[in-house]
């Protein structure tokens, strides 16, 4: 393997992190102060590509439908706030797990009732959709790195609105303890739908974002979620810097152990079976992760001060 | 906390499994007899739900457009989702076979499911499949009730391996999910394929980026690149290898399934130029496949894909045995040796059974392209095998 091929997967790597932190950005928010576990929060990412797509084929502007998926994401994330969550924040896990799997049964119909079973299109943009000589002898797809700008960009907005805002003061203040921020008169049910709003605004924007690059298909918000879930449980529950940093390990782990595995193992086994022996190792790669980070911080890297 | 985080992971680690949705769909019959009940076990929901909608859809057609006869005879198509779930393909086979006593079976997708479902029906029924077609049941295991109307599961995948190696082909780059039939694929290609594999890579089956296969790709710069992704994975890698320049620099080759109807349309452009096998195509100048393409766009308003060429087909099979047995279905040998005959005009030109009752078929090798009006649709290139046979009818001891 060359330093310019490493370079290359280095950066397919950290734009798989990216996507990553956008969804799960709002999963940890949302579990972190709500104390709601949303499986659902996979169908807000679907729906984001869905009226992100329509949008875009009627009116042949991707940024146009970037923004319509973004905000059909916040849309749906507060009605399901007031019609279901809301519901739902004084009942246990488990409640709320069989609740928003059903939510996500229902939404999976509905997208087939609207849009048909099979999968829909959406391309980049033709600004985009060429590569870019990132390094000498390494043409880049243009629209990853857009993908990679745009992320960085959401977290460096997710930064300074936690970090600096009142509004991130009041999240930080209920992660931490929700009972006193209630007690201080704070309005509670407002800053929760905020807080789901603004998770359904990212996971609808990550949901554009990917479709370019993945298949806009009933089903997808699950496949992203799993991966999602690690994300959070390695930066620690409800930590946004916790989420970045397991968003961009769980990209590289997953990225490198695929391209370097398959080059190290060839070295040391024949041919078919170092194939065979990268591929098994290269699936288990960000599980492996997610072990070795529980093992040494049971909390996860960056645990919330409960 | 810890309590909390595992039941978090574990609620995540139970998230694939689709749920169970039965439903009913009764095709219209007037007669004097009761019609002949068929069971259509399908995936309806989730990722997979095109491939069954179409096969149902086009065996839906051949009964609409006889008035609600297969053969001459009134029957009426009992639907059920099996939801990508072996238990549940299992689960409703058991109540139609056992409690609804029905004789005649169709419509399952994928070969997990197939692979369930066999030991419930098989002898109380015949089932005549019109895609999964695993090896299992090809081979030592064939059975004179299991009939396969679409493909063995290794035919696509063959087709490639001997085209590529007919176009000169010294170094190729081959790629398929790390699950059974994922392997099967790339040995069948690899069983007709004379050149170098310079590299077997085995992704994972809920992978959604390619970048660093992508990568390895253009470092290896292989000839051609054969894919067998199929669904969702195969409209990712696709989409990235074009994005990744690599479109036009080297030949994509995969089988039909990621190059058909149901993919095309969300691919778009990406896709232009690909290689794909099929035994099947929309532009066969074949009259029956004229009447089938012309009339299933004017009753569905879409272009149809092989899964529902397959299904037309089931039903057009059924149809000539029914015919032949005057409808009678409950004497097994002699139905299952009317379908034998395979005594019907298939979409695909000529067609019949081998002794392990799969097909002995043309394999036609088609190319992306963009038709008159714009749409995405595959043109015919070439044939890679005429009369060919699976690899495991030899092992298979029914009679010819």
């Amino acid at each position: 393997m060359t330093a310019l091929l490493f370079v290359e997967q280095t950066l397919n790597g950290l734009q798989l992190g990216v996507m990553l932190f956008m969804i799960a950005a709002g999963l940890t928010l949302i579990f972190g102060i709500m104390d709601v576990i949303n499986l659902a929060h996979g169908s807000l990412y679907m729906a984001g590509a869905f009226v992100g797509a329509t949008v875009t084929a009627r009116t042949g502007s991707f940024a146009l439908g970037v923004l319509a998926g973004a905000a059909a994401g916040a849309l749906i994330a507060l009605l399901l706030e007031l019609a279901v969550i809301r519901r739902l924040y004084a009942r246990d896990h488990l409640d709320q797990v069989l609740a928003t799997y059903a939510l996500i049964l229902t939404f999976n119909e509905a997208v087939k009732v609207l849009w048909g079973p099979a999968p829909i299109f959406l391309a980049a943009p033709p600004l985009l959709s060429g590569t870019v000589e990132v390094l000498p002898g390494i043409p880049y797809p243009a629209y990853r790195l857009a993908v990679i700008a745009v992320g960085l960009a959401a977290a460096l907005f997710l930064g300074w609105l936690i970090g600096r805002t009142r509004l991130g003061m009041l999240i930080r203040a209920g992660t931490t303890n929700r009972e006193t921020v209630q007690a201080l008169g704070v309005d509670i049910g407002l800053l929760f739908a905020l807080v789901f709003a603004l998770g359904g605004a990212l996971a609808g924007l990550a949901g554009v974002m990917a479709g370019p690059v993945l298949a806009v298909q009933v089903g997808m918000g699950e496949q992203i979620l799993i991966l999602a879930f690690v994300v959070i449980v390695v930066g620690g529950l409800g930590s946004v810097r916790g989420a970045m940093a397991g968003s961009l390990l769980v990209g590289l782990a997953d990225t490198w152990a695929r391209a370097l595995l398959p080059v190290l193992l060839r070295g040391l086994l024949p041919p078919a079976a170092a194939d065979q022996v990268a591929a098994n190792l290269g699936s288990v790669a960000v599980y492996l992760l997610m072990a070795v980070v529980l093992s040494v911080r049971p909390q996860g890297l960056f645990p919330r001060h409960a | 906390m810890t309590i909390r985080r595992r039941r978090l992971l574990g609620t995540a680690a139970a998230l694939p499994l689709a749920p169970a949705a039965i439903g009913g769909l009764a095709a219209p019959a007037i007669a004097q007899r009761a019609p002949i009940r068929i069971g259509m076990i399908t995936t309806l929901s989730g990722p997979g739900a095109a491939l069954g909608n179409d096969i149902r859809d086009g065996f839906a057609l051949v009964v609409k457009n006889a008035g609600g006869r297969l053969g001459g005879y009134p029957v009426e198509v009992v639907v059920a989702d099996d939801g990508l779930r072996p238990e549940n393909g299992r689960a409703i086979a058991e109540r139609m076979v056992r409690r609804e006593r029905i004789q005649v079976l169709t419509g399952i997708v994928f070969s997990n499911v197939m692979l369930a479902v066999a030991p419930v029906v098989l002898g109380p029924a015949t089932y005549i499949s019109a895609n999964a077609g695993p090896s299992q049941l090809a081979g030592e295991g064939c059975n004179p009730n299991y009939f396969n109307v679409a493909w063995q599961n290794d035919n696509l995948h063959e087709a490639v391996g001997q085209y590529v190696t007919q176009q000169g082909v010294k170094r190729a780059f081959i790629l398929a999910p790390n699950y059974p039939a994922g392997r099967d694929a790339l040995t069948g290609f690899k069983r007709f394929y004379k050149g170098e594999v310079v590299s077997e890579t085995y992704t994972r089956l809920d992978q959604l980026d390619y970048a660093a296969e992508l990568a390895a790709i253009r470092a290896a710069n292989p000839e051609a690149v054969y894919i067998f992704l199929p669904g969702g994975l195969g409209i990712n890698f696709i989409k990235q290898y074009a994005a990744a320049g690599l479109r036009g620099r080297i030949p994509l080759y995969g089988p039909g399934f990621s190059f058909d109807q149901d993919v095309l349309p969300a691919v778009g452009d990406d896709a232009l130029g690909c290689f794909n096998s099929s035994q099947w195509a929309l532009d066969l100048p074949f009259p029956a496949n004229r009447q089938f393409v012309d009339t299933f766009e004017a009753e569905y308003k879409r272009l149809p894909s092989l899964y529902a060429s397959q299904g037309y087909d089931a039903a057009l099979l059924i149809g000539s045995a029914l015919a032949a047995t005057r409808g009678e279905v409950s004497d097994r040998a002699a139905f299952n040796a009317a379908l034998k005959r395979a005594a019907f005009q298939s979409v695909r030109g000529s067609f019949r059974f081998g002794n392990n009752n799969h097909p002995i078929q043309t394999i036609y090798m088609r190319e992306v392209v963009k038709d008159a009006q714009g749409r995405m649709v595959n043109r015919t290139i070439g044939t890679a095998f005429e009369n060919h046979q699976d690899a495991y009818a030899a092992q298979c001891r029914l009679p010819a």
